[in-house]
């Protein structure tokens, strides 16, 4: 059911409960009861909105910057991670599998912001070693919805 | 040429079909947003897709046997057994066609001679009652209730028997009202065909689409029935494979092999390609038929739910994937209601009508479609019903 409930929400966290509880084939007490202990056990963490961003701001960029790091002896990759959860220009950090260690997502109205946030900021962390940051240049698909200009493509009752 | 006494009488007499009609016109306007569709939004299980790609890519493009391979033949005889109980040989009770609706039509003239009566359950899909005629028999409708859940029973199959009696329809579950028919309603339906010499052609198509508890049971498999049905079913709905044009028709040897006859002169086989493609459907896609069945039975209560919100009542259907909600409260025929509704807000659904006279004051709404396409269709249906 919390998987089923889940997907839903996924697709469209605004779905009324009551809609919800229809699909689901539950009352809809038990749809706002299972949302607000996912809630209260940290599973649902918070409800935010997907942009296109190209269309938010042509100039705007988002990059992801791969740090290689080396692991303090106390708390391994935590004590980095956290300082970089406090910079609130960054958008996501987290611990990679492979070549790099932690990915940095972050947003700046321009190339040259995110450049100088990552060689003032990033890279003078003591334990990083490295940074590589690549640009995302067009979102094809975000969070399971396709961005493209043209949505409809039902071919059904059309070919 | 003077076509008019060129071309056959019976032919200039059929009507067009009345679902086409509003695709027509909604393929016409901008921005419609259609309800209307009668397959699957998914798309063909990836793996069916690939079959066909290895099949074309090893050059497998000549004629089967017009009977169909023999592959697909015994994977449609195992998945039958399994799905509804009845063992058909793949030899000679199984016969694959181009789509169901050929599986129909050579059934129906097999049967059928000059005079020749065929019961049919209405509101029903379009096909039956043309394709009698044009075998030279009489349609006679049996018109289901919503009171009785659309369902076919007993008093009104025993009232329309008659001497010239051949064969009953059962398309269930059905298109448009969604109704199921459960053992026990089949029970008292076989009960009247016991001892008579009417045969069944049962279109079991949308058998896999079922919804909530009653699973679909065929008339076949009930006791002394087999002998007089020709169950017919196939892969556009189960397996969203609309356009691969394949389905099949399961019966016993003395009526299957004078089908056979007019499928070998008229059709030859069914598309190679997708006989191919579909013996992986049948042993390889029951994990992607659970999850398209899921989906659509979250929209389907969806549907119920938000029609009941607007004020119009829809019987809850327990298969396919259409609500028939009723709107004579509007005060609209089906048809001023869709006409109207198309016009003046842009969705497009089908009137009860276009499935027989009894659909009248129902439309047909398919949920085949995103959720977020239905959210958005079925708030300008409540507007325009509110108005």
């Amino acid at each position: 059911m919390n998987e089923k409930l889940i997907k839903l929400l996924r697709q469209d966290s605004r779905t009324d409960p009551r809609e919800l509880a229809s699909m689901l084939g539950v009352p809809e007490s038990e749809v706002t009861d299972r949302i607000a202990k996912l809630e209260r056990d940290g599973v649902i963490r918070g409800y935010t909105v997907l942009i296109d961003e190209e269309r938010l701001d042509r100039n705007a960029v988002t990059a992801q910057i791969e740090l290689k790091v080396t692991p303090q002896a106390e708390n391994g990759y935590d004590g980095i991670a956290e300082r970089l959860c406090g910079f609130p220009e960054i958008a996501g950090v987290q611990l990679m599998s492979g070549n790099c260690d932690l990915l940095v997502t972050m947003r700046g109205s321009s190339f040259r912001d995110i450049a100088f946030f990552v060689s003032e900021n990033l890279a003078t962390i003591d334990g990083v070693m490295s940074t590589r940051t690549k640009i995302i240049l067009r979102r094809y698909k975000e969070e399971g919805v396709v961005f493209g200009d043209d949505d409809d493509t039902d071919e059904r009752g059309k070919l | 040429m003077n076509y008019d006494s060129l071309l056959s009488d019976k032919i200039k007499s059929l009507k067009p079909s009345g679902i086409r009609k509003f695709f027509d016109i909604a393929a016409t306007m901008d921005d419609v947003i259609s309800l209307s569709v009668g397959e699957p939004d998914f798309k063909t299980p990836w793996r069916v897709r690939r079959s066909a790609i290895t099949s074309l890519e090893k050059g497998r493009t000549s004629y089967t046997s017009n009977s169909g391979t023999l592959a697909l033949r015994e994977a449609i005889a195992t998945y039958t057994a399994k799905q509804i109980g009845v063992t058909y040989s793949p030899v000679d009770e199984i016969l694959v066609t181009v789509g169901g609706s050929e599986a129909i039509d050579l059934a129906i003239r097999a049967l059928v001679n000059l005079g020749d009566e065929v019961l049919i359950p209405e509101p029903c899909f379009v096909c039956y009652s043309p394709i009698t005629e044009m075998a030279g028999g009489v349609p006679v409708p049996l018109v289901t209730r919503e009171e009785n859940g659309f369902k076919l029973t007993a008093e009104n199959l025993k009232s329309k028997i008659t001497d010239k009696t051949k064969a009953l329809v059962l398309p269930f579950p059905n298109n448009p009202t969604g109704a199921v028919m459960t053992e026990s309603d089949l029970l008292a339906i076989a009960e009247v065909l016991k001892g008579t010499n009417i045969a069944v052609i049962s279109d079991e198509i949308y058998s896999e689409l079922t919804y909530g508890g009653d699973k679909h049971v065929s008339i076949a498999s009930l006791p002394n029935m087999r002998e007089r049905v020709v169950v017919i079913n196939g892969f556009s709905k189960a397996f969203a494979m609309t356009g691969w044009r394949l389905g099949y028709a399961l019966a016993p040897k003395p009526i299957l092999s004078q089908m056979l006859k007019l499928h070998q002169f008229a059709i030859m086989c069914a598309p190679t390609t997708s006989q191919l493609a579909a013996v992986t459907a049948l042993t390889d896609c029951a994990d992607d038929v659970a999850r398209m069945v899921d989906e659509y039975d979250m929209r389907r209560r969806l549907c119920v739910q938000l029609l009941a919100d607007m004020g119009l009542p829809c019987f809850t259907p327990g298969g396919a994937f259409y609500v028939f909600p009723n709107i004579t409260k509007t005060g609209l025929t089906s048809e001023e209601f869709c006409v109207r509704l198309i016009n003046e807000k842009k969705v497009a659904v089908v009137p009860g009508s276009a499935f027989g006279a009894s659909g009248e004051g129902y439309v047909r709404i398919s949920y085949a479609y995103s959720l977020k396409h239905i959210g958005e269709a079925m708030k300008r249906i409540a507007e325009f019903v509110n108005q």
